[in-house]
């Protein structure tokens, strides 16, 4: 087996003290796409940040090639893991190319502010995102999709092997969030990226996940391929929520279908 | 859009083994424009007055060229030419201090006027003047600086919170504001009437009466600050897309936002040591120059720079023309232009 991307040993995160996720033990396998899921509020943020070093952990460690993360200058960090947080907004009439270019701060210092390197590479991100036709658009001029794959751009721009996402499809209609989870899955298969990303939205997170994390309360319930992963009892037991989990036929991947009330005809 | 397809790169880039940098297209374009304008206003500036000067003769007396009088030496270079320069000095350094804070806390409305920070700064010279009288003119700007810094610190414990809450900070400001305007007033009940009617002047926000010594006191402020700034604009673009990004970026937050806090306390804290509490520019200047060059710091430091010199000497100008020979503070005509228009940014923010 592959050496995983990154590991998380007894990992404690906590917001002013108080604990979200406790000596947490994790690994996310190199080169696959990891989905995170469960219920608001069951930590899967505050992991995601924890592993992205954004959150210095209370206790144990977050390991990146076997070295710990906070070890580790935090540019030469930012050189093989990006992170894009849930929900970022742009400063007013910052142009896609000036978001995108803000991907390469890592590689910059105070005498080589714009090589020629940071530009192909902003080029590369603009071209793979489909967006050179938008490059010189304000960021707050986009759709919502257009905006989704400007901040995906700029991640892609700092050219990271590690791509950790927030909600990427959030606030988006349906064909956006798929053109978006298609742009990653080929990032993944093209350039063999790791990607880790929370969804909500369960039948995609079991059709593009090859890895799947169920998170309740802080901790792992479950994880595993979606098949084998996403069943009847963990939805009900992590997500309180009575299902069927049939065959989805278009991929075949596990289909989770809820019941609610109204089948049921209890008012 | 056809426009911007045309020029299909909107950056001028610069390129050598060692050196690479960008800029906006417009920033030259812009900086030569408000640096004419303001130069302009600097010869009106200087020619106005009780003894006017003809605009030719300010320039060849201050190029040192003779002129039809031996009186314009002096008039043009001892009593005038400080006065415009400490106006322009000023207008810059609030500019910066305001656009840092802008750019730091994401955070439209901010400025050191509106968080206190001015009022801090304010309150420490006035103590000295008072307090000291015999003090020299270069220690105002360390004791406005140490005010400002005392200020700034207190915000950052109360209320900074991620700077997005921008009423809170707003609102904490207002009460630092309030505090440190009171204590101004005990000092000033308290002090020598003499030290307290140039106190009184100062306080609004005026560069009446400037020499070269206040010019001398504050060119190294605005020069070391001002240029520090100008190093740091790449780490107030990492800053302004928000904590979360800028450190995932692989910036020191922490350590870069006290750098920034620190060049914007000391433009703040002498620029009122000098001229004292000329509000809104550190307000208006930053969404000016935005709308010209846009929000990367590298063009947009320097262009709110230069607007913000522009607006003081304008002010300044405007105040000694508008009921002549009667003088208006330019700190006066600032908050008559400034005030609406932060209304409007709160108008606005609300949405």
């Amino acid at each position: 087996m592959i050496d995983p991307a990154l590991t998380a040993r007894k990992l404690t995160l906590a917001y002013d003290s108080k604990p979200i996720i406790e000596g947490l033990d994790l690994a996310i396998p190199a080169g696959k796409i990891t989905v995170l899921v469960g219920p608001n509020g069951c930590g899967k943020s505050t992991l995601l940040k924890g592993l992205g070093r954004l959150l210095k952990p209370q206790q144990g460690f977050v390991y990146l090639d076997s070295t710990s993360i906070f070890k580790l200058p935090t540019k030469t960090v930012a050189k093989q893991l990006g992170l894009l947080p849930q929900g970022p907004t742009a400063p007013e009439g910052l142009t896609v190319r000036e978001l995108v270019a803000q991907g390469r701060y890592p590689y910059q210092n105070w005498l080589q502010q714009w090589s020629e390197e940071d530009e192909k590479e902003v080029e590369t991100a603009l071209t793979i995102t489909e967006l050179q036709a938008f490059a010189e658009r304000p960021v707050d001029s986009l759709s919502g999709g257009q905006r989704q794959r400007a901040w995906i751009a700029m991640t892609l721009a700092q050219n990271t092997q590690i791509l950790l996402l927030d909600e990427p499809t959030t606030f988006l209609d349906l064909a956006h969030q798929i053109e978006v989870l298609d742009l990653l899955y080929d990032l993944n298969q093209k350039e063999g990226r790791t990607i880790v990303m929370v969804l909500h939205e369960l039948n995609q997170a079991c059709r593009y996940g090859d890895h799947l994390i169920a998170m309740k309360d802080g901790d792992v319930y479950a994880q595993g391929k979606p098949d084998t992963v996403m069943t009847k009892t963990l939805v009900q037991e992590v997500f309180g929520l009575e299902c069927r989990i049939v065959d989805d036929p278009v991929a075949g991947t596990p289909l989770c279908i809820p019941v609610g009330r109204k089948v049921l005809g209890i008012v | 859009m056809q426009k911007t397809k045309s020029s299909p790169f909107p950056w001028l880039v610069l390129r050598t083994q060692v050196l690479s940098a960008r800029l906006d297209r417009r920033v030259p374009k812009v900086l030569l424009a408000i640096g004419m304008v303001t130069l302009a206003a600097m010869v009106w500036s200087v020619g106005q007055g009780e003894y006017p000067v003809p605009p030719l003769d300010v320039v060849r007396t201050v190029l040192g060229l003779p002129t039809a009088t031996s009186d314009y030496g002096f008039i043009v270079n001892t009593l005038r030419l400080p006065r415009t320069l400490v106006a322009w000095g000023v207008g810059m350094a609030l500019a910066i201090a305001g656009t840092i804070t802008q750019g730091m806390s994401r955070n439209p409305i901010a400025a050191p006027s509106i968080i206190g920070v001015n009022a801090g700064a304010s309150l420490a010279a006035v103590s000295l003047i008072v307090v000291f009288p015999g003090v020299p003119i270069a220690f105002l700007p360390f004791a406005a600086f140490m005010g400002a810094l005392t200020v700034a610190v207190l915000i950052y414990l109360l209320a900074w919170n991620g700077g997005t809450s921008p009423v809170r900070l707003i609102l904490v400001g207002v009460g630092f504001s309030l505090v440190a305007g009171a204590l101004t007033n005990l000092m000033v009940t308290f002090g020598n009437i003499y030290d307290v009617s140039q106190a009184l002047v100062w306080l609004i926000g005026s560069v009446y009466g400037r020499s070269w010594a206040q010019v001398l006191a504050f060119a190294p402020w605005l020069i070391v600050f001002g240029l520090f700034s100008l190093v740091l604009s790449r780490e107030l673009n990492a800053l302004q897309m928000g904590d979360d990004l800028a450190r995932s970026l692989g910036s020191r937050l922490e350590w870069q936002r006290g750098l920034l806090s620190f060049s914007a306390v000391a433009l703040a804290g002498s620029a009122v040591a000098t001229a004292g509490g000329i509000g809104f520019v550190g307000l208006m200047a930053p969404h000016i120059a935005r709308q010209l060059v846009g929000p990367s710091h590298e063009g947009l430091l320097p262009t709110a720079a230069l607007t913000g010199g522009m607006v003081v000497v304008v002010a300044d100008l405007i105040g000694r023309l508008l009921f002549a020979p009667i003088e208006l503070p330019c700190g006066i005509i600032t908050a008559v232009v400034g005030a609406p228009y932060f209304l409007y940014l709160l108008i606005r923010d609300r949405k």
